[in-house]
């Protein structure tokens, strides 16, 4: 088995190929690295990760004389790789190398020196820079750094560039040249609208004049940024990092459904990340997603129940007086061959089900249709060229359908009842009594779905996020919560299904479309997906490893059943 | 024995640039020989017998690099020719390509015909515009007497040289800047390995070779190679990795000398005796403080340090052969560019100007040298305005010390370069730079405005 030597203790690697920074992680020792990515292509002129090399061979160690970029230098049989904390190895026996040499005082010195040299035009602007607690340079000067600074002369104060884009800053002197955010528009969304420009120590990140940092993708900047350089305006001086508290969440803004951090504090929800997944997206998301948490908080929001009055008005009703499991009996009461429950494509797979026994259970004959699923356009690959075309291989898509879960309720619908009921279909048609379990983040989605001349069914319960022309004629209107506000999960695209835990806590009055089910059903006490999914596990054996999740945001490839 | 100057010896005459003078001297017989009677891996071996090295600085052997080629490679291969020359004070490839630019092209097609390659960029710097339009009618004159082109002498050979005008870097001259400003983009240089022999121009296998070995190939497959080891300095048997200094070599002469040239001599003339003989002494009647032995990147001599082991040396007696100049602690040769410092210069505003070049012309891409390069200029420019502090010189040889190739944090050797001549010249001349901090000395000069800027 080939194995490499990570201060002094062998690491296995298989028939891998990997760098030193990489194997390094594999012993568990941090390399540090700034401008190394794993999505992108290696340029090794950060110098962070500066290691000494040498080679096991017949007994005998030879150590290079100088030292090497981890993220370039490939490992293979015998490497020895020692890092700038030798000093802080695990206990392992010391390989036989020269009595001369003393391992890890070059590299250690070599990272301390490049840190001095990235902080000499660095402003030192911690308190109101907005990476300050998550910065890389923060974080390696402290644990890798010199504890003070050599520089007396004044430090090079560039000009900020608050128009990068309409959606990012650069603040020009924080950059340490990384060039991760260059490559990024070059090999990722392939725009290449960010170049440096000017040379030396006046170097700096910059757009062409005309040509703004304005691509779907252009939000990975901010999340590749090492340090307080790219901001994202929409976050800028909003929180202090170290309030935020970070779920492991899922995007619910389209079918490809990125992985994501959702950094949340008191129950609001500040930013997404990218959260790197193979399976899922790769390491990053679309702006879409990234910026589109805000109808989370939106004041148009339906906060609590209302019922259509005398007037024909809506107007709140406490939610003891809201006989929800009644009224919609009797609303199906005459025939339920004129009754039809929607289940849209934005709830989960837990959600869906739930909600599906319980009307089934309510009364069989109820018809379970799939909502509305909007698809806006073509599926958007990237890299693009400088025409805007898309040139293989495909390094990221933002797709047509943006909903996350249709997949999901799909499967729900064709093990209930054996076959999957458009909208489309069942919305035409001359109803007494519908439910609509919606929550779609954009009310124009419905309004699109609404045939024109549709004509509102008698009875007609809604839960939803946002007020449409379907709540207006609504005799019941109840909130629904948004994909942060639910523990659940979702099928994407290529039916990978992702659970995720609930990020923040949706307002007071709402009550999630899972207690929904619980209540529609007469099931007792609180709402849990631990209890949906032994069901579901039993119903559909594909999602039988979500009863087993220990980690909350494990994502596992389902086989959807075709009926 | 007088010694009679080969690669310069039709520079001046009437006629020079022509294709029609040059055949007159004999031109292109050799490649015409070499077609109908060599293969191409007789070139091969000729030059890499003769000990043929690089003449742009670096002093790696010719016909070795050559070898790196991958075998049986179905093409194309490229070969780049570096005539970006921007060592400061370097101008023996602007006379080679101004006055006699058919001697290099007939190297680039003998070598293209050695590496079995049927393209040949000439990437020739941008202020040389005077060369730009010789080289390119001499090329141009190739072409309509069919020994550029298809089927180059009846003998199935095709080549085309195509010279590209670079937009004005130092960094263009490095091997890989040069291939990435070739291709269009921002010449900063690629990490190696691979190596451009295996992957360069296009990631196709690429040779980058100097305007003066060119020269240098064209004599040695025109004279032999016995003409050529018949000048220079045998390897040194004391230090197994010197391959020797064979061959006739053009000095350049700048700074405080009388005359300022270019002179043909055989490798291995001591400082001493270029400044003396050929350069008509330091100027003003002074005498030499210091001497760069090739090009500012390659450091200091101290004329008045004695030499160890040779009585009444001093370092100015050092041979300039590519040996010579690193056992005083320079680099190398470089690019045999010798730049005299008298004794009336201040050693501090010599190092001010050395590190405003490289500071300028640091490409900025590795953290250590775009960060280090810039530092050393705000240290030297703060000691040439009197306000030094001693621990100053500390920091600049550390600084100078841990930048470069060498100890391996950067990716190309300019770094090496600009530290160089920092660590060499306060190593050397500390006393004078001490005395200028005690002092409080400020510079006589005042600082270019079009600097000021940077």
């Amino acid at each position: 088995m080939p194995t490499v030597y990570v201060n002094d203790t062998p690491v296995e690697i298989g028939t891998r190929k990997l760098n030193c920074v990489q194997a390094a992680e594999l012993g568990g020792v941090l390399v540090p690295h700034y401008c190394y990515h794993p999505g992108l292509t290696v340029v090794a002129s950060c110098r962070m990760c500066l290691v000494e090399m040498g080679e096991l061979k017949d007994g005998k160690v030879t150590m290079q004389p100088k030292v090497f970029p981890g993220c370039q230098t490939p490992v293979k049989d015998g490497t020895v790789i020692i890092t700038g904390e030798y000093d802080k190895r695990k206990p392992a026996p010391a390989l036989p190398y020269d009595p001369a040499y003393k391992p890890g005082e070059r590299a250690k010195k070599s990272q301390a020196d490049t840190l001095e040299g990235l902080l000499l035009n660095h402003p030192l602007d911690c308190p109101v820079c907005d990476k300050a607690g998550e910065c890389k340079l923060q974080d390696y000067s402290y644990q890798f750094g010199r504890t003070e600074s050599r520089l007396v002369d004044e430090k090079n104060q560039p000009p900020n560039k608050p128009d990068l884009s309409s959606k990012i800053t650069l603040f020009t002197d924080r950059c340490i040249l990384c060039t991760r955010c260059v490559r990024f528009t070059r090999e990722i969304s392939g725009t290449g609208e960010l170049q440096v420009v000017g040379r030396g120590h006046h170097e700096e990140i910059d757009v062409f004049p005309g040509f703004p940092l304005e691509n779907k993708l252009s939000g990975n900047v901010v999340d590749l940024c090492p340090v307080g350089a790219l901001g994202s305006k929409d976050f800028l001086y909003t929180q202090r990092v170290w309030y935020l508290k970070t779920t492991d969440n899922v995007c619910g803004n389209c079918a490809t459904g990125c992985s994501v951090h959702t950094d949340t504090n008191k129950d609001i929800v500040y930013r997404l990340r990218a959260r790197e997944n193979p399976d899922a997206q790769g390491y990053w998301m679309c702006d879409e997603g990234r910026w589109g948490y805000h109808h989370t908080h939106s004041p148009d929001r339906i906060t609590r129940p209302l019922t259509k009055g005398a007037d024909g008005g809506l107007r709140p009703t406490p939610w003891q007086q809201v006989q929800i499991r009644k009224l919609f009996e009797d609303a199906v009461y005459v025939t339920a061959r004129r009754a039809v429950v929607v289940l849209s494509p934005f709830l989960t797979v837990e959600e869906a089900y739930a909600l599906g026994t319980a009307f089934k259970k309510l009364n069989k004959e109820l018809r379970l249709a799939l909502g509305p699923v909007p698809v806006v356009g073509e599926d958007d690959h990237y890299p693009k060229n400088v025409k805007g075309e898309h040139v293989p291989p495909t390094k990221f898509t933002i797709r047509a359908e943006k909903c996350p879960n249709r997949l999901g309720v799909e499967a729900v619908l064709t093990k209930l009842q054996g076959e999957v009921i458009r909208f489309a279909d069942v919305v035409r048609e001359d109803l007494n009594a519908m439910w609509f379990a919606g929550g779609f983040p954009d009310p124009e989605a419905v309004n699109a779905a609404l045939p024109a001349g549709w004509k509102a069914p008698a009875h007609l319960f809604v839960q939803d996020l946002f007020h449409s022309k379907l709540t207006a004629a609504a005799t019941v209107v109840l909130p629904a919560t948004t994909a942060f506000e639910k523990d659940g999960t979702f099928v994407n695209h290529a039916g990978l299904a992702q659970s995720f835990p609930r990020a923040v806590k949706p307002g007071p009055e709402v009550r999630g479309e899972l207690q929904m089910a619980f209540d529609l059903g007469g099931r007792k006490g609180l709402a849990t997906v631990a209890a949906v999914r032994k069901d579901l596990a039993k119903d559909l054996p594909q999602f039988a490893a979500l009863t087993e999740l220990t980690q909350p945001t494990a994502s596992k490839k389902v086989e959807l059943a075709t009926v | 024995m007088t010694f009679e100057p080969t690669l310069l010896a039709r520079v001046n005459k009437p006629n020079s640039p022509k294709l029609e003078g040059y055949r007159a001297d004999g031109g292109y017989a050799a490649f015409e020989k070499a077609l109908k009677d060599k293969q191409p891996g007789d070139v091969v071996t000729q030059v890499k017998d003769s000990g043929l090295r690089g003449r742009g600085g670096a002093g790696f052997p010719t016909g070795l690099k050559w070898t790196f080629l991958p075998k049986d490679h179905p093409g194309p291969i490229y070969l780049c020719i570096n005539a970006d020359e921007s060592e400061p004070c370097t101008y023996n490839n602007r006379i080679l390509m101004e006055k006699d630019p058919h001697q290099v092209l007939e190297g680039i097609m003998l070598s293209c015909y050695a590496i079995k390659s049927n393209r040949a960029y000439f990437y020739i710097r941008y202020e040389y515009g005077d060369a730009y339009r010789t080289l390119q009618a001499a090329i141009d004159e190739c072409y309509a007497a069919g020994i550029l082109g298809k089927n180059i002498f009846g003998k199935g050979f095709d080549l085309d040289i195509f010279l590209h005008r670079g937009a004005g870097a130092y960094i263009c001259g490095e091997e890989t800047g040069l291939i990435e400003s070739l291709e269009g983009k921002r010449a900063w240089p690629r990490i190696k390995p691979p190596f451009p022999a295996v992957e360069g121009a296009f990631r196709k296998p690429t040779i980058v070779n100097n305007v003066e070995t060119m020269a240098c190939v064209t004599q040695i497959v025109r004279r032999g190679i016995d003409w050529f080891k018949s000048m220079g300095v045998p390897p040194d048997p004391k230090n197994p990795r010197d391959a020797g200094s064979y061959g006739p070599k053009l000095y350049t002469l700048a700074g405080h000398v009388e005359k300022p040239i270019c002179v043909e001599v055989p490798m291995g003339i001591t400082c001493r005796d270029l400044v003396e003989k050929h350069g008509g002494g330091v100027w003003k009647g002074r005498k030499a403080k210091s001497v760069n032995p090739g090009g500012l990147s390659m450091g200091f001599l101290d004329c008045t340090a004695p030499l160890k082991g040779e009585d009444g040396k001093t370092e100015y007696d050092i041979p300039l052969d590519f040996n010579g100049p690193g056992k005083v602690g320079c680099l190398g040769l470089g690019t045999a560019a010798v730049t005299v410092i008298d004794d009336q210069t201040s050693m501090v505003d010599v190092l001010h100007n050395v590190c405003q070049f490289f500071s300028h012309e640091s490409c900025g891409q590795c953290t250590p040298c775009r960060e280090g390069t810039g530092w050393m200029l705000k240290i030297t420019d703060r000691l040439r305005r009197g306000q030094g502090r001693t621990e100053d010189l500390d920091v600049l040889v550390d600084v100078a010390d841990r930048i470069g190739i060498i100890p391996g944090t950067t990716i190309c050797g300019l770094s090496d370069g600009a530290g160089w001549p920092v660590k060499t010249a306060i190593r050397k001349f500390r006393k004078e730079f001490e005395d200028a901090i005690r002092t409080g000395t400020k510079s006589k000069h005042a600082k270019p405005l079009a600097m000021a800027a940077h």
